[in-house]
């Protein structure tokens, strides 16, 4: 089962970017492997050197004071980044063994197994069930009406929607609340059964009693896909993730299990910011 | 549970292939009005081009007796028959204002006839034997008959005659007709958009004016026509085929056009400083008078010189308020029958003969020049006081 | 004192001249409006005696504790509320001109045959308005004018709504900065250049082109075809169309883009079924608002288009619009009042109509499409 992670010594794992400890109880396959990853805007550095595992069917938090790169990191994943033409890139982002910046690696495809999340819910601006079934029936996963309403069904209740919207699924999808509209495109992006799901600061759009459902609904998500969330809200990271990094001026100041970057922070700065000495 | 890559990849290809075929089709359609736009301004160059040049010849001109009566006598009779008729008219009326000139031979480059200068542009003739062509080829080789520049295109009003038409009627009367525009339009134009955007109450009566100058805007311009026959023309008599009719009419097109950009002008004069001129005592209409109106002039009269551009392209209500008429001579009045240069090429168009193509594209090269320039002052009045508050 | 100096001075000036010149205007109109005649000379006395009483009456409010400013500023206020009335004015002239004259037009020949006839042939009914002949053989029927308005439209959109519509996709979605640049002007040069050029070009280059062409490939087609004002027309509306669109495509959210990017969709997916479905009311006015302009234009197909009314749907074939025959009922020497020139403000008016409900349908098209774009799926 956990053949793929790989051995490290103490030394390494006290690295920069390597878990001190590992949860025994959750699974801790290999998702992503991030290697010396810097990035540039224009040429203001914005990720310095990092390094990271991300594991597989976890939640990872990553957090940090505002400017810290979290979300550019985030964005690495799935070659968001690529849409901003100043962007420049170098290191190793991996994935199921495939370099996620090689030339020859179609960010179309990578896009189709990291699903994304955003701040702001972006419903498309047609119905709740074309919202669903837009995707996955573009990319060939159903074709038949029957197929796509199955799926559509599926997606809404894994994303604890369903209930509300079963008897609307024709109105348009920017007719829902903020809170409902946020899970419609988690909703939307497990249709396409990716591997991963990125999501940036989901909830910091919506009011305390979304919040809480949607930090309901990540905790079932994991089961089946790995999660990896930028999070503002430090309860948030400790309610939710399994693992966190700590993000401090483009660079990963400490990566740990959850409880111990919380209870036991190896690092002054990463104790001052969970403190609130400032952020 | 997923596709692995290469499934996805394989998949992908033909997507791919659509969207970079959406691409080239885009860019193509965007390239397709480029073309247009090329092949328009080709066309019109090498149509108008050459009426900016005019076949002259050197004649001789006897004063005889019998000039004084017959012009026609008083050149070589093989030579009569090519150069421009207007030039033998001219030459009794000529020895009548100065009778010295019986008796004197003269030596004169005069207008060649729109048959020659059009043969030797080139361009097939009708009007011509072969006898004449011979004679004219004789005449070019001589140095006798050349290609001028025709400053006659620039100082002459309309003609029946191609050889002797220009445009100068038509640019006084462009002219009269845009003071009348601009007169009428600016102040109104502004007041109005100053009333709306600084004064007026948000009630019912304003938002009727601001839909219905929005929807002024969107009227065909025939309709400003039938407007201005039937009340300037019918109602309050003014004059038909004036400076006048004509520069009301466009006024009442150019208004919205002034009125939107002079709206837009003043919204982008950020609030804080009207806040700060309220905050010195100013008065509602101090503060727009001394602080608003001024900053927001740039921008104002950007918008009336595109206002001003529109108009002065204008033909179809003109046509209307008769002012396609024949202008031969050049005058500058406001109640007297003009034409605008617009109404000019449109009269010209509709002369069968191959010279006044000629001298149609000639015009319309004039014009398109004279709004070019003014739009592109209006692009640099924008950039050179554009402010990014 | 409750004024600056200047501003008293100010006060004098606009209660001396105001009223002064208020009177000169009137007498003027009165001239001008009724014909009848006052004396140059006494009106001129009348205005100056107003002038002096108006100083006289300025002068007795001038105090310390009057509000000059306030009273110049009421005056000021007035003033230009009554130039922002110039534009409805405007409309309300442009309605009673028309209206008045087309219920002129409309007692002399039925609004029934205007509205249903085949056959427009006014050929006869200057005859009657001179007095000789009885004008019956004049027939107004406008079906045909409109085929042929409506004809030349669509050809005008069928080359302006692709080609202005994929401009602005590209301009929008795919151009570098510098291309765009270049394209943008470019285009508002093509909405620059005036009709009556567009005209000489459909003319002159356009349909002779079209001629050659159709015979080449053994089609028989007309100098006055219906072609060329319709594709010059479309070139004319394709700055319209594209800058709007290019605007309303540039005003969708990227966060919409970066949803679809996200799911793996690529993107020329992402701007056909999210970028453009967003984007659709604003283009779809836009096109609306081209189609109003292409209803009403006159010069090109005044230029290029034919003087016969003709009831065919191949575009090869000579026909005529609305516009058109307003302007040859204009232009002839005929009395104001005769049938044909009347005739032009019945088109005219239905004209106006067309085109402000275009702009109105335009409106309720956007809001009904949007609702039933939510419910609908693509």
């Amino acid at each position: 089962m956990n053949s793929q992670v790989p051995e490290m010594s103490k030394q390494q794992a006290s690295a920069v970017g390597q878990p001190f400890t590992r949860n025994d109880d959750a699974c801790h396959d290999l998702s992503i492997r991030v290697r010396d990853l810097n990035l540039w805007y224009g040429k203001a550095q914005a990720l310095n050197g990092l390094n990271i595992d991300l594991y597989q069917k976890n939640v990872t938090a990553l957090i940090g004071p505002s400017g810290c790169g979290k979300s550019t990191f985030l964005r690495c994943l799935n070659r968001m980044n690529d849409l901003i033409p100043s962007v420049r890139i170098e290191g190793l982002v991996e994935m199921d063994g495939r370099d996620v910046n090689a030339a020859k690696m179609d960010e179309v495809a990578l896009r189709r197994r990291v699903g994304m999340v955003f701040q702001k819910p972006n419903p498309f601006p047609k119905s709740i069930f074309e919202n669903v079934a837009y995707a996955p029936r573009m990319h060939d996963i159903v074709s038949r009406k029957g197929e796509q309403e199955e799926l559509v069904e599926k997606a809404l209740r894994d994303a604890g929607l369903w209930n509300e919207v079963k008897d609307k699924l024709h109105e348009p999808g920017t007719s829902l609340s903020g809170g409902q509209q946020q899970r419609l495109c988690i909703a939307r992006a497990i249709a396409v059964q990716p591997d991963v799901i990125l999501m940036d600061e989901p909830t910091s759009a919506l009011d305390p009693i979304s919040t809480a459902t949607i930090e309901d609904l990540m905790d079932k998500l994991k089961k089946q896909f790995t999660i990896i969330t930028v999070t503002h809200n430090m309860q948030q990271a400790a309610r939710v993730a399994d693992y966190t990094a700590f993000f401090h001026l483009g660079e990963i100041i400490e990566y740990n299990d959850t409880k111990t970057l919380f209870s036991n922070p190896a690092t002054k700065k990463a104790e001052d910011y969970i403190t609130g000495r400032y952020g | 549970m997923s596709d692995s890559y290469d499934q996805i990849s394989q998949q992908l290809k033909s997507r791919h292939r659509k969207s970079t075929r959406l691409k080239y089709m885009s860019m193509g359609a965007l390239a397709l009005a480029g073309a247009f736009l090329l092949i328009f301004f080709a066309d019109m160059l090498s149509k108008g081009l050459p009426a900016f040049k005019q076949a002259m010849i050197n004649i001789e001109i006897n004063y005889t007796e019998d000039a004084a009566s017959n012009g026609r006598a008083a050149v070589d009779q093989d030579l009569s028959t090519i150069i421009s008729r207007s030039v033998v008219r001219v030459i009794p009326l000529e020895m009548r204002n100065d009778p010295s000139l019986l008796g004197t031979t003269v030596q004169r480059w005069v207008l060649a006839s729109a048959n020659v200068d059009q043969y030797l542009k080139g361009n097939p003739v009708r009007g011509l034997d072969d006898e004449e062509k011979a004679r004219i080829d004789r005449l070019v080789e001589d140095g006798r008959v050349e290609m001028q520049f025709n400053a006659g295109f620039f100082s002459r009003g309309d003609s029946k005659m191609p050889e002797l038409a220009g445009i100068m009627s038509a640019v006084v009367g462009t002219v009269m007709t845009m003071i009348v525009t601009l007169g009428i339009a600016f102040p109104i134009g502004v007041m109005t958009a100053v009333y709306l955007e600084e004064f007026a109450p948000d009630n019912k009566l304003t938002q009727l004016i601001e839909i219905n100058i929005n929807n002024l805007a969107a009227i065909p311009s025939i309709l400003f026509g039938l407007l201005g026959l039937a009340i300037f023309i019918n109602f309050f008599g003014v004059p038909r085929s004036t400076p006048l009719v004509g520069g009301m009419t466009l006024a009442l097109m150019t208004l919205p056009v002034i009125i939107i950009s002079t709206r837009t002008a003043l919204r982008s004069v950020p609030e804080s400083i009207r806040h700060a001129a309220f905050g010195v005592g100013c008065s509602r209409w101090q503060v727009v008078k001394d602080h608003v109106l001024p900053l927001a002039m740039p921008g104002i009269m950007t918008g009336s010189i595109i206002g001003l551009a529109q108009a002065m392209g204008e033909t179809a209500p003109l046509i209307i308020v008769g002012m396609v008429a024949f202008i031969p001579d050049v005058t500058a009045s406001f109640t007297q029958a003009a034409t605008v240069m617009p109404a000019q090429v449109f009269t010209w168009s509709g002369e069968p003969s191959r010279a006044f193509v000629e001298k149609t594209a000639g015009g319309i090269i004039v014009l398109l020049a004279v709004l070019i320039s003014l739009n592109a002052a209006a692009v640099l009045l924008r950039k050179k006081f554009e402010r990014r508050w | 004192m409750h004024a600056q100096p200047d501003q008293y001075a100010w006060f004098a000036v606009v209660s001396t001249a105001g009223p002064a010149i208020l009177l000169s205007a009137l007498g003027a109109f009165v001239m001008l409006l009724l014909g009848s005649e006052i004396p140059t000379f006494s009106l001129l006395l009348l205005s100056l005696a107003v002038a002096l009483v108006g100083l006289g009456v300025g002068m007795k409010f001038i105090r310390s504790d009057f509000h000059a400013r306030r009273a110049i500023e009421s005056v000021i206020l007035w003033v230009l509320a009554g130039a922002a009335t110039i534009s409805i004015l405007t409309t309300l002239g442009i309605l009673i001109s028309i209206i008045g004259e087309a219920i002129n037009f409309f007692q002399i020949h039925s609004f029934w045959n205007f509205i249903t006839g085949t056959t427009w042939a006014p050929g006869n009914s200057f005859l009657a308005a001179a007095g000789r002949g009885d004008g019956s053989g004049a027939e107004f029927g406008s079906v045909p004018l409109f085929a042929g308005t409506f004809m030349i439209t669509a050809i005008a959109m069928a080359v302006a709504v692709p080609i202005g519509l994929l401009s602005a996709i590209y301009m929008a979605e795919f151009a570098p900065a510098r291309v765009r640049s270049v394209a943008k002007p470019m285009l508002e040069v093509l909405a620059g250049i005036p009709t009556v050029v567009y005209g000489f070009f459909a003319a002159i280059t356009v349909a002779p082109f079209i001629v050659r062409l159709a015979d080449s490939v053994g089609l028989d087609a007309s100098f006055n075809n219906a072609l060329a004002p319709g594709i010059v027309m479309g070139i004319m509306i394709i700055p319209f169309i594209s800058s709007l669109s290019d605007d309303v495509i540039n005003a969708v959210p990227d966060s919409m883009r970066q949803g679809s990017l996200a799911l793996g969709m690529t993107k020329g997916e992402t701007i056909r079924d999210v970028v453009i479905p967003a984007a659709l009311p604003g283009v779809i006015s836009a096109s609306l608002l081209g189609m109003s302009r292409a209803l009403g234009e006159t010069m090109i197909v005044v230029m290029a288009a034919g003087m016969r009314p003709n009831l065919t749907i191949n575009p090869l074939e000579e026909m005529t619009t609305v516009t058109v025959r307003i302007v040859a009922a204009m232009t002839g020497d005929l009395e104001f009042d005769s049938a044909e020139t009347l005739s032009a403000f019945a088109l005219g008016l239905v004209l106006f109509v067309v085109t402000l409900s275009l702009n109105l349908v335009s409106v309720i098209m956007i809001r009904r499409f949007r609702n039933k774009y939510r419910v609908n799926n693509l």
